[in-house]
């Protein structure tokens, strides 16, 4: 579905992503993990078109997205839950999921809002305050029914774990598996490999902007090098 | 003992909301692109200047005030368009102050080209063919309807952009772009779409701020925007760049500020309190009245 070859990424002259080549098929979750500066986040900017890579291809569902802006990378169906959630603290609750089916019809973005509630009925209670006044567990919920209103094909996820307390992690992850069992392609970006990795069905990880290993996720929780670095044992 | 004049009072109330809503339409131009580019777009008070010879010419070449107003309006939207795409646009990646730079490179060629045009002397505004003036008298006060007509048009317009910017799907890409650019993108909003959006609402503001300014005033030259503009972003800065109601909080403020120092004996010091005025709320409250402070929640 998801096919990465050869990009590099720099900011200004700092190299963030070196020679990186990667899979995503469809129907699977695949974590991205690696430590903080890995070049993990780089990664999902190139992919959403936010950064710009200078070589390789990215291609998705047979279009070559490299060069495409941000907006028409949404209407083919990747969409990117950013790191650190980036609601918008100062519209509603309804607004922020409006906004999230920009790309879609006045009709769909209705339909959108209702299935949204159903999923996370906290939300449909608070559709009238403004964002900025939810919990940290509401506003992750918001950003991915955010995310959800343009009905991606393929879903990115960059650290959703993060800041959240254990229990709501648990159940961020839980949706995260839903919404694959429901069709939806996952690529997830966690700094809590072990968390990413039991959900996922392959993983990439990530040192300095390269991929180091590869792996199905049962060989990589079982693997010395990551248990060492990232699984903390 | 001298008796407080209340009439009086009242009269330089209605001066104050004249000036402060012609104020306020302008600084919603500034406030709006600088919460979504973060530009300083020091061309915008000459784009009234456009919208005054735009007018100038339309009603010298007969077109009736209607189809007048129009041009003016929609000549000022078509400028400041073009504006971004050839000026600003290409330097969306660029430093901004390089792009602050650009804004006033592109104020000066705009008085400038008027001059060329226009040449540099005043030219009278056909004020009376655009709104007569008429003397209203409401019990023992005397208004004109061109105040009168200020003030109303000026708070229909900043109604309408307030239902523009929270009912429409465009309006509300906007506000979710000015919060956070990059997650706007990522949502899928054309950017470009949006600011095009955003310019074409500042500057028609502008131009209904520009056809009230010389009903009242009615003299164009090449740099009457200078002035206009400067307390425009000074009423933006005031209320807190970035933020709408900010914006007409502000220019309120300006406009009663000018009208009570001109009213009190010293319209010499008008330029003086405005600036010192600035000075001190920002003193007090650095991101302006109602300006918000910018936290990230991590």
């Amino acid at each position: 579905m998801l096919k990465v070859s050869n990009i590099n990424v720099y900011y200004d002259i700092i190299y963030a992503v070196k020679d990186v080549s990667f899979e995503v098929n469809a129907g699977e979750i695949v974590s991205l993990i690696g430590a903080n500066g890995a070049g993990k986040s780089t990664i999902l900017k190139t992919l959403s078109g936010l950064l710009k890579s200078e070589t390789g291809s990215i291609s998705f569902l047979d279009n070559e997205i490299k060069n495409m802006l941000p907006n028409e990378i949404v209407k083919l169906g990747i969409v990117h839950v950013p790191e650190g959630r980036r609601i918008f603290a100062n519209m509603t609750v309804k607004e922020n999921l409006e906004v999230g089916g920009y790309v879609r019809s006045k009709k769909e973005v209705e339909e959108g809002i209702e299935d949204i509630f159903f999923r996370f009925p906290r939300l449909k209670e608070r559709h009238r305050q403004l964002a900025g006044t939810l919990s940290g567990g509401e506003q992750q919920m918001l950003a991915i029914g955010r995310a959800l209103m343009s009905k991606p094909t393929l879903l990115m996820f960059d650290e959703p774990s993060m800041g959240l307390a254990p229990l709501l992690i648990a159940q961020v992850f839980e949706i995260i598996k839903e919404l694959n069992s429901l069709g939806t392609t996952i690529l997830l970006v966690e700094q809590n490999a072990q968390m990413a990795l039991s959900i996922s069905n392959r993983g990439y990880v990530l040192e300095n902007g390269k991929i180091v290993i590869s792996d199905d996720s049962k060989s990589l929780l079982q693997n010395d090098i990551v248990k060492c670095a990232y699984l903390g044992s | 003992m001298h008796r407080f004049n209340w009439l009086l009072i009242f009269s330089q109330f209605i001066n104050g909301l004249q000036l402060g809503s012609i104020y306020a339409l302008i600084s919603l131009g500034y406030s709006m692109v600088y919460g979504i580019i973060m530009l300083l777009n020091f061309a915008h008070g000459d784009i009234i200047m456009v919208g005054g010879y735009i007018a100038l010419i339309s009603i010298l070449n007969r077109f009736g005030p209607f189809i007048s107003v129009f041009f003016a309006i929609s000549g000022c939207a078509v400028i400041s368009v073009l504006i971004e795409r050839l000026a600003y646009r290409p330097l969306r990646k660029a430093s901004k102050t390089s792009l602050l730079i650009t804004a006033i490179g592109v104020s000066i060629f705009l008085q400038n080209l008027a001059q060329l045009i226009f040449s540099a002397n005043g030219r009278p505004f056909p004020a009376s063919s655009i709104l007569k003036n008429n003397k209203m008298r409401f019990g023992k006060i005397n208004v004109n309807s061109v105040t009168i007509i200020t003030i109303l048009i000026s708070i229909i317009s900043m109604l309408l952009l307030v239902i523009l910017v929270h009912k429409t799907k465009l309006g509300k890409a906007m506000r979710a772009v000015s919060e956070d650019l990059e997650s706007g993108q990522l949502m899928g909003i054309n950017i470009d779409k949006v600011i095009s959006f955003t310019f074409i609402l500042g500057s028609s503001l502008a131009g209904i701020a520009s056809i009230m300014f010389c009903c009242q005033y009615p003299l164009v030259n090449p740099t009457m925007g200078y002035m206009i503009g400067m307390k425009a972003f000074i009423a933006a800065v005031l209320g807190g760049i970035g933020s709408i109601p900010g914006a007409v909080v502000g220019g309120f403020t300006i406009g009663f500020v000018e009208i009570f120092v001109s009213a009190i004996g010293f319209s010499a010091w008008i330029d003086v309190a405005v600036f010192a005025v600035l000075i001190i709320v920002l003193l007090i409250r650095p991101f302006g009245i109602l300006g918000r402070r910018l936290t990230e929640k991590v």
